[in-house]
């Protein structure tokens, strides 16, 4: 049994939260960059040469890519050999997101009822989703989600029958759905199978997986990559005024699902497609 | 083709921008998105004054980040358009001339559009850093107690945008994707 003191987990999520809204990982970087090569249209290059320049006046000054700086999406994993001390986990991952909000002057865009709609004035609390692992480490993900994009995702319940061209027309008709709404290039999350809420948090997931790197199962594989070639034939483009490069990956999850149902979750994110990621 | 104009814009000015036109905005520009709106909204319903004075002004949907010290604002780009629809046709028929934000406007926008001789222009969604870099200065004139939903007045110097909708109503966002649609 290792023990891990809730405070780390505090300082952690805190600095995370602050690293997501400044810096892209490694693959985000990556993928933005190539696509300024390969747009077709002369509009669409420049705004991808545009948000090049704001990844860079955002690391060098501080300033967050965007402003929505999202509701704080957080995946924990956590080795079934920890036993954490000092408090309880929750209070404290909420207190990382407190902390990282106010002192890393990230916008609180959280409301504390959702009709109501009185802002917390900290961005609590995170969506979190905890999986319980073999081994004696926590594995944290912080994925903070805008909602110019999270607004055009969908759930949809296939039947059956509809196989595998009802996913990918759902698929792209949540993408055309979106359009300009969800600032393209967008990143397409699919969670395909288990129950209704199962599909959208795979599809949730799906968005924290490096865009350069695909599914291992070969047939869904095939699908990532068939929908990314389709999807950049819609003619969306960067910031939706027309262009090639709609979307930067397709990345899909599944999981068994029941004898009567094929649900599909689809997750849409923008460019800004944050995902810090720390092993504790 | 670029444009330079000076805001607040006059009618005749709006209606020479073209759906396309890469436009530069220098001068006083006002935020509200959601939360501003539905006030505003509900002040007109009940015969009340707006907050501001909307003859021939821009409108940019945006909440911005909190500024760190000595900056006027945080980052500051475009939010969804379509959320203010339902409000958006009433402030243009009262002289409202221009809308910043990102994404498509209803069919009753349009047509207000068009009706008033206005412009709907986006910002590039997800650029709130680089769009930051225009805004010069950045006060709370109306409902500070919406936190970054308040009304901001905002001097703004070659703040870049592209014409979406323009007074004739041709609509950059189906046109161009149609060009470069390949299914």
């Amino acid at each position: 049994m290792r023990e891990i003191n809730v405070s780390d987990i505090v300082e952690n999520i805190k600095e995370m939260c602050i690293e997501a809204n400044h810096f892209l990982a490694d693959d985000m970087i990556c993928a933005m960059k190539n696509a300024v090569n390969t747009e077709k249209s002369p509009l669409g290059q420049q705004i991808l040469c545009q948000l090049q320049d704001n990844l860079k006046i955002a690391g060098e000054d501080m300033i967050p890519i965007c402003q929505d700086t999202g509701m704080a999406v957080i995946f924990v994993e956590i080795g079934q050999d920890v036993h954490f001390v000092g408090g309880d986990l929750e209070t404290a991952i909420n207190e990382g997101v407190r902390q990282g909000y106010t002192e890393g002057y990230l916008r609180k865009s959280v409301v504390k009822d959702p009709l109501i709609r009185e802002n917390t004035k900290d961005n609590t609390p995170a969506i979190i989703h905890y999986d319980i692992v073999p081994g004696d480490k926590v594995k944290l993900t912080v994925a903070p989600k805008g909602f110019g994009s999270e607004n055009m995702s969908r759930v949809f319940m296939l039947k059956p029958a509809d196989g595998i061209e009802g996913v990918k027309e759902a698929v792209l008709t949540a993408v055309r759905d979106a359009g300009p709404n969800a600032c393209p290039p967008m990143v397409v999350g699919v969670g395909i199978g288990g129950t209704f809420e199962k599909c959208a948090i795979m599809a949730k997931k799906a968005l924290t997986r490096a865009v350069n790197e695909r599914s291992t199962i070969p047939y869904v594989k095939d699908l990532e990559e068939e929908l990314l070639e389709t999807i950049n034939k819609t003619g969306i483009g960067p910031a939706g005024l027309g262009g090639t490069t709609t979307a930067l990956a397709v990345n899909i999850n599944t999981y068994p699902t029941h004898i009567a149902g094929l649900p599909v979750g689809v997750n849409i994110c923008c460019h800004v497609n944050r995902h810090a990621q720390r092993i504790i | 083709m670029e444009q330079y104009i000076q805001a607040p814009i006059s009618a005749s000015d709006a209606k020479k921008l073209k759906a396309g036109e890469y436009v530069y905005i220098t001068g006083t520009i006002y935020t509200a998105r959601d939360a501003a709106h539905k006030r505003m909204y509900e002040a007109l319903e009940k015969g009340e004054k707006l907050p501001i004075d909307i003859k021939d002004n821009i409108i940019y949907y945006m909440g911005p980040s909190p500024a760190r010290e000595n900056r006027p604002i945080g980052s500051a780009g475009p939010t969804t358009s379509s959320r203010m629809d339902k409000y958006a046709p009433a402030l243009m028929d009262l002289g409202l001339i221009g809308m910043i934000g990102k994404g498509k406007r209803s069919a009753a926008v349009k047509e207000a559009i068009v009706r008033n001789g206005a412009v709907y222009f986006a910002a590039v969604g997800g650029a709130g850093a680089l769009l930051s870099k225009a805004i010069k200065s950045s006060e709370v004139i109306a409902y500070d107690d919406l936190g970054t939903e308040a009304i901001r007045k905002l001097e703004v110097e070659k703040f870049p945008v592209i014409v979406v909708i323009d007074s004739k109503g041709n609509d950059l966002y189906e046109t161009a994707v149609e060009e470069y649609c390949k299914l």
